[in-house]
């Protein structure tokens, strides 16, 4: 029997659900309250700082020999910023850390922080492309005058050639609204001094905290081993929670100037302001189609607001790299030119959101395909049956290469949920009722689980990767495993007690995972980019391999069998061949306490693995029926269908709920979520008063259907799905709304597609066919 | 996301609220559901040095019909109102507006006469107050005051409410029995502040509409009430081709505020469907 495949109820729920989690606020009994001072302006030279007589205040001058954050890549098109811990002389975004304060609780540090003045003489503030690629636009760093800080470009030979065979040419320009990760627990930090090993031990709601540690430790200069960083209970991330933050450097320097313990904890406003966002870009895209329906090249602009700094590790390359590298998606065309850059403005710094780049792309293609099939007379599902990838491994115009999957199969397998031939009928009758409903899809490939060699390819200075798995079983038969991943909400390590349970033959209750402490755990990477099922995942069953072999060699030693004649199952060491059992506890305690019986195996029952894989894509097909109100504009989600590849789930229900989660946040970015800039840079939508996730109301119930493919590029055959329903499900959304509007001839290129933007297409509609 | 440092006192009685009020005068601020308020301290954009807690004064807590109007004391919350509170036509338009305030646990603390005082444009009580011509009794140290809903509301936030008064109770008359109600409410997500929403009431007798009430929130600084349009529908036949001309009629009387959410032009087309849909969902 096995545990994978089971949807065994997650091990970390009893606690969560019980509120008996540990989150960092928790963690903060007793710890001064820190709170920062930000910029109310978006741009301007800090003339001087005023501070009141009383209370401890800090500004960059009091933070003598520490270091900028300055992430780095080795391109040629890179232009590395400085971004001060602490902003020094100009601020260069509204929100920005300018002074700390630390008092006796939160409401003091608050009205301490209130007697901070920031003198600040205005600059016009750089918000959007136009402003920060027009004729002579102000720099908003002096080292980038043209605002560009990363740029790529690409282009095959026969792209020219195959514009002019085409029969028709699709020109599309897309823009995403900026949008934020929104996690439940906003970010926050404690930081404990310990003054008799003078070392401190950072709380942070983070997901890479070995990198965070690295980070901190190298921009205040100490080393590593003063400071240990614990990431306990973590209330989501969604990307927003890797990069290293000024706050985090600021609080362990605290800790240690004042010898105290301090935390910061953010409130919603702040996470707003100064976290991190993401999205904000426009791709301006032209596709070279045959008569047939056959893609035969695209030529690309892409653009992304980065704001105002690069982030740490990833730089701000992470979204217009990976448009660059992943547009061609799902799709079979060999002609490819593309340029992409990353816009530095007076915004909040971009980092990674979950999906990254690809909600875009991927409604840039599914757009871009709905058009083409409409222009050529095709049917939509037709014309991606003509171009999907079906021979693999496939290798992409950009040099990717895609692993088996089932990019065909799911979106039939969707087509057929849907019951496409009944909607269209009931379509046709709710029309003449004057009701427009309407379907729509999305095809996309997500790539998950890559090592150092993806991420050496983009030119990083830190080469993200690998996961190290440090597995021991101990002298009960009870098994640790010490792994370099961080879960934050994905129940990671149930998964891993399932997949570590069937190679060592015990229950997963006899596994526990430790991650997320930098004092009990190799240095790993964390958990981001679906990658930790895989890597983590992989470096785990290595692992636990091996410790199966010393087990097995241990227990043929007890039995006097041959090793490869023992099963391990139920708890048991089985000798097949002899029909003889042992219990495995009873193994385990004599490996340790007998090991002078087993010198073959050597005492102990510890080994440690390395999974380093080059990455594999997972895939899917998402389809809706929605209906539109054509009067108000507003959106109803009828039905969302996903049929998805993922290769082997481990345990289908945690699979399911990444996908619940990651439609969710898509469906927001295709309707609700958008973050405003005035044109002064101040952000309009600092409060969930005015940025409106979806709620529960306006969650569609998600219909799953799952295919598995069986790739050789992942040894657990388990592909990553952390971020498909996010990169899918803008495009499915916009493309059923469009479809439900035919009948106004309308057409729809930005999201969030608000009910004030549907409405104003359709009045503009309206007017134009009345003359 | 802490107010800044105040003063607490918990009057018992409506009398020790309306004291309480005039002692603390410009520096007083009453705290009835704290739905708004609190919000609006954590942000620091409110900043009373006293809060006066009506909770206290239990002599507020009280909804009852007399004399042809329904009394709605200072403690009463928006929740009492999810199953009707009168007989009659009064109670079944009431409980269908209710719904549309916020999300349940708001609604256990909020106030009916809180929402008043705090005059959001886009609050549903303020609308139904308006259209239907409710009378507000405002007390303080000198005596009560009867104040009209066409004199109550001010603009955004601001109503006839002074800074040492209490707004100890709202009346709304009570409507007969041929009367129906129609709202229609457009918002983001459920629960949010409304776009645009209207409320119209009609007395339909013999298949005429003998009496009409017809408003609109969310649109303005204010609710407003449509008593030009309200005149055209009496002596009216109700129809499709009635009520639609009624929307497009309200969109051309109403020059509609804007906001990220709703550009002028947005709230003009939403004018005309909330105002056809209510008067829709009241003849039907
Ligand atoms: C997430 C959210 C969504 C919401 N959505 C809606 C919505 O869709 N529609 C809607 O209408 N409201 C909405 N609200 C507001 C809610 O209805 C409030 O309860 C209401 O506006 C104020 O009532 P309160 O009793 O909570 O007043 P408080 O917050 O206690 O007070 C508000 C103001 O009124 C004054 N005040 C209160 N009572 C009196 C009194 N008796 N005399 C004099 N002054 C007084 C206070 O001094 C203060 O200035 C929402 C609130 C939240 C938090």
């Amino acid at each position: 029997m096995s545990w994978i495949g089971r949807s065994l109820p997650r091990l970390e729920d009893p606690s969560l659900l019980k509120g008996q989690g540990r989150y960092v606020a928790d963690l903060a009994r007793g710890a001064a309250a820190v709170k920062f001072v930000r910029s109310p302006l978006a741009a301007g030279a800090i003339l001087g700082i005023e501070k009141p007589d009383d209370g401890l205040v800090f500004t960059a001058d009091d933070l003598v020999g520490v270091k900028a954050i300055r992430p780095l890549l080795h391109r040629p098109d890179y232009v590395p910023v400085s971004q001060p811990v602490l902003a020094k002389d100009r601020v260069v975004f509204c929100g920005q850390a300018v002074a700390v304060v630390v008092a006796d609780d939160q409401g003091l540090a608050e009205d301490l922080a209130e007697q901070v003045f920031v003198d600040i003489e205005p600059e016009d503030a750089v918000v959007d492309f136009a402003q920060a690629l027009g004729e002579g636009a102000r720099a908003v760093h002096p080292e980038a005058p043209g605002n560009v800080l990363v740029e790529g470009n690409i282009r095959t030979p026969g792209v020219d050639a195959a514009f002019a065979a085409a029969a028709e040419v699709v020109a599309l320009e897309l823009r995403s609204g900026r949008q934020t990760a929104m996690p439940l627990e906003a970010r926050g930090g404690v930081a404990r001094f310990d003054p008799l090993a003078g070392r401190v031990t950072l709380y942070a709601s983070v997901q890479m905290p070995h990198m965070l540690r690295t980070g901190i430790a190298d921009v205040l200069g100490f080393p590593e081993s003063d400071l240990r960083v614990v990431a306990p209970d973590v209330g989501g991330g969604f990307g927003q929670k890797m990069s290293l933050f000024p706050e985090y450097v600021v609080l362990v320097w605290l800790a240690r100037h004042l010898q105290r313990d301090v935390a910061w904890l953010e409130d919603r406003r702040e996470n707003f302001l100064a976290a991190a966002h993401s999205r904000d870009q426009v791709f301006k895209v032209r596709g070279a189609f045959a008569a047939d329906g056959t893609l035969l090249a695209i030529d690309a602009d892409l653009k992304s607001n980065v704001g105002a700094f690069s982030c740490y590790p990833v730089t701000c390359g992470v979204e217009p790299l990976m448009g660059l590298a992943e547009l061609p998606g799902p799709y079979r065309f060999s002609e490819y030119a593309a340029r992409s850059r990353g816009v530095t403005t007076n915004t909040c710094m971009m980092a990674p959101y979950r999906g990254v780049a690809r909600p875009m792309l991927t409604l840039t293609m599914e757009r871009m395909m709905d058009v083409a099939a409409r222009r050529l007379g095709i049917d939509p599902v037709e014309i991606r049956r003509r171009n999907l990838i079906e021979t693999f491994p496939h290798r992409s115009p950009t040099g990717l290469v895609y692993d088996e999957g089932s990019y065909g199969e799911t979106m039939e397998l969707a087509v057929k949920a849907l019951d496409l031939p009944t909607f269209r009928r009931r379509q046709a009758e709710a029309r003449a009722a004057g009701r427009y409903l309407g379907a729509g899809f999305s095809v996309f490939s997500e790539r998950t689980g890559y090592g150092t060699p993806a991420y050496a390819a983009r030119g990083m200075d830190i080469v993200p990767g690998y996961e190290l798995v440090n597995l021991a079983m101990d002298p009960s038969g009870f098994v640790e495993a010490r792994i370099g991943a961080s879960p934050h909400g994905q129940g990671l390590k149930t998964s891993l007690a399932q997949l570590i349970a069937d190679e060592l033959g015990v229950p997963p209750t006899k596994v526990r995972i430790i991650a997320g402490d930098t004092d009990a755990t190799p240095y790993g990477w964390g958990t981001f980019a679906s990658r930790s099922m895989v890597i983590a995942g992989g470096a785990c069953k290595i692992a636990a391999g091996k410790v199966a072999e010393r087990l097995k060699s241990v227990a043929a030693a007890m039995m006097h069998v041959e090793p490869e004649t023992i099963r391990l199952a139920d708890d048991l060491a089985y000798a097949e061949a002899s029909n003889q059992t042992l219990p495995i506890g009873e193994v385990a305690r004599a490996a340790y306490h007998q090991s002078h019986r087993f010198p073959q195996a050597g005492p102990g029952l510890q080994e440690q693995a390395l999974y380093d894989p080059a990455g594999t894509f997972s895939n899917a097909c998402h389809a809706c029926i929605v209906e539109v109100d054509v009067e108000t504009g507003g959106v109803k989600i009828e039905r969302f269908v996903v049929a998805e590849d993922a290769g082997i789930l481990i345990n289908p229900m945690i699979v399911d709920g990444q996908i619940h989660g990651g439609v969710a946040q898509g469906i927001a970015n295709a309707l609700f979520e958008e973050l405003v800039y005035d044109e002064t840079g101040n952000l309009l939508t600092a409060s969930l008063a005015d940025y409106l996730p979806p709620t529960i109301a306006e969650m569609p119930s998600i219909e799953i259907e799952h295919l598995v493919t069986y790739s050789e590029a992942t040894i657990t055959r388990a592909k990553g799905v952390g971020e498909g329903g996010t990169i899918g499900a803008p495009a499915a959304v916009i493309n059923a709304i469009v479809d439900a509007l035919s009948p106004f001839g309308i057409d729809l290129f930005e999201i969030p597609a608000t009910p004030q933007r549907i409405r104003d297409l359709i009045r503009n509609a309206e007017r134009t066919s009345h003359g | 996301m802490k107010p800044a440092p105040f003063e607490y006192v918990r009057p018992s009685s409506r009398a020790e609220a309306v004291a309480a009020l005039a002692t603390h005068g410009d520096d007083g601020k009453a705290i009835a559901g704290g739905q708004s308020l609190v919000a609006a301290m954590n942000f620091r954009l409110a900043r009373p040095a006293v809060l006066v807690d009506l909770n206290g004064a239990t002599d507020l807590d009280y909804l009852r019909p007399e004399g042809g109007k329904l009394r709605i004391g200072a403690l009463t919350r928006h929740a009492a109102f999810h199953r009707p509170v009168v007989e009659g036509p009064l109670g079944v338009l009431l409980a269908r507006v209710v719904r549309n305030i916020a999300h349940y646990p708001i609604r256990q603390r909020g106030t009916f006469t809180g929402s008043l005082a705090h005059a959001d444009p886009a609050s549903e009580w303020c609308l139904v107050s308006r259209t239907l011509g409710a009378e507000m009794v405002i007390a303080n140290t000198g005596g009560e005051r009867v104040c009209a809903a066409a004199d109550f509301f001010r603009g955004t936030f601001t109503t006839a409410v002074g800074t040492e008064d209490l707004l100890a109770e709202a009346r709304l008359p009570l409507l007969g029995p041929n009367w129906r109600s129609g709202f229609f409410e457009f918002s983001r997500r459920a629960g949010d502040f409304a776009l645009a929403m209207s409320l119209a009431a009609l007395e339909i007798e013999g298949g005429v509409i003998r009496a009409a009430r017809l408003g609109v929130g969310g649109v303005a600084d204010r609710p407003l009430r449509l008593e030009a349009l309200e005149a055209q529908l009496v002596g009216q036949a109700p129809s499709a081709a009635l009520f639609a001309g009624m929307g497009e009629a309200a969109r051309d009387l109403i020059t509609p505020t804007e906001d990220i959410h709703a550009s002028a032009d947005y709230r003009r087309d939403l004018i005309r469907t909330v105002v056809n849909r209510a008067l829709t969902q009241a003849a039907s």
